[in-house]
């Protein structure tokens, strides 16, 4: 069963901000790297918060976790700013759901 | 358009079938009011992963930027030590909620017992660093909020997606075919009837003669 930790995967300068407020961080550089703590922490983390570079990355397993309740996996943005990769996720979920998107197209 | 149904035109197949439409458009009526109120629910926590996310971009990048810039300014080993015996521990309590049928997860944020913010002394480090880690312990209930959130929106999108499948089969192939397939046994068993009643007459014009 999942515990009620917070699991960081990100680059390894980024991560040390989340240690110091107590989440358990991991680092990763590769994508091989990212899929591989993926896996692992599923199982046990019941948040985990990836950073929307190696999101991308590893797109296709991220699917595979969203029908279950937990692991929640959720993109954050690393020190270069967000890159509109969470953002798109969830446009994707309104155009999923609703068949066009309505809460997007005022902007662009 | 669908394929033809197959089936026998007995006056049972066709009391079986009517039955199975009926209960059809009753499936088809609910299916159809289910997911008008997911959607609508859909929406509202759409529209909350949006406003959240958006708040937590910016104060997020801003408070990393301001870590990076602090860890640059001072020692890597004195940064590494300074965060490397976190004073708290993070703990969320887990739940499921039941929103539409789906279970969704329910996290809310346990107050750590621990009174120390900053788990190293402030003569090693830089404001900076206090500050950017004051920022990113203030968002981490908003950060558990969108983990909330958001995935809630994917597992209802998901929820959404399915179900309108199920909606269209009934829709468009099921009660269709059915229907026809009731109106080809009608018509057999008409024709039937027809053909009986005009067996009958020719038989008694005979018996007349």
């Amino acid at each position: 069963m999942h515990s009620g930790k917070i699991a960081v995967i990100g680059d390894k300068d980024l991560i040390l901000a989340f240690k110091a407020i107590g989440m358990d961080v991991f680092s990763a550089d590769t994508q091989e790297e990212a899929e591989k703590l993926v896996r692992k922490l599923a199982k046990d983390y019941a948040i985990i918060f990836i950073t929307e570079d190696l999101a991308q990355q590893i797109d296709q397993l991220l699917m595979k976790y969203k029908t279950k309740a937990y692991p929640a996996i959720i993109p954050i943005p690393s020190s270069q700013g967000a890159t509109g990769y969470g953002m798109q996720g969830i446009k994707k979920d309104v155009e999923k759901a609703i068949g066009t998107d309505i809460l997007f197209n005022k902007e662009d | 358009m669908a394929e033809k149904l197959r089936v026998n035109p007995t006056r049972m197949e066709l009391k079986r079938l009517k039955e199975r439409l009926k209960m059809a458009s009753r499936g088809h009526k609910l299916l159809k009011d289910k997911s008008d109120e997911m959607i609508r629910r859909f929406v509202g926590y759409a529209k909350e992963d949006k406003r959240l996310r958006e708040d937590i971009e910016v104060d997020l990048a801003n408070a990393l930027t301001k870590f990076l810039l602090a860890k640059s300014v001072s020692d890597e080993a004195a940064i590494q030590e300074a965060v490397a015996m976190p004073g708290t521990q993070v703990s969320l309590k887990l739940d499921t909620a039941n929103v539409m049928a789906v279970q969704v997860p329910k996290i809310t944020v346990e107050e750590s017992d621990s009174t120390e913010k900053y788990p190293y002394s402030f003569a090693s480090v830089t404001a900076e660093l206090d500050s950017s880690i004051a920022t990113i312990s203030e968002l981490l209930v908003k950060m558990v909020e969108l983990a909330e959130v958001e995935k809630t929106c994917n597992m209802l999108a998901i929820e959404i997606e399915k179900n309108r499948r199920r909606v269209n089969a009934l829709e468009y192939v099921m009660i269709p075919q059915t229907e026809e397939a009731i109106g080809d046994i009608t018509m057999k068993l008409d024709e039937a009837e027809r053909s009986n009643t005009v067996r009958l007459m020719k038989v008694k014009t005979i018996i007349q003669k």
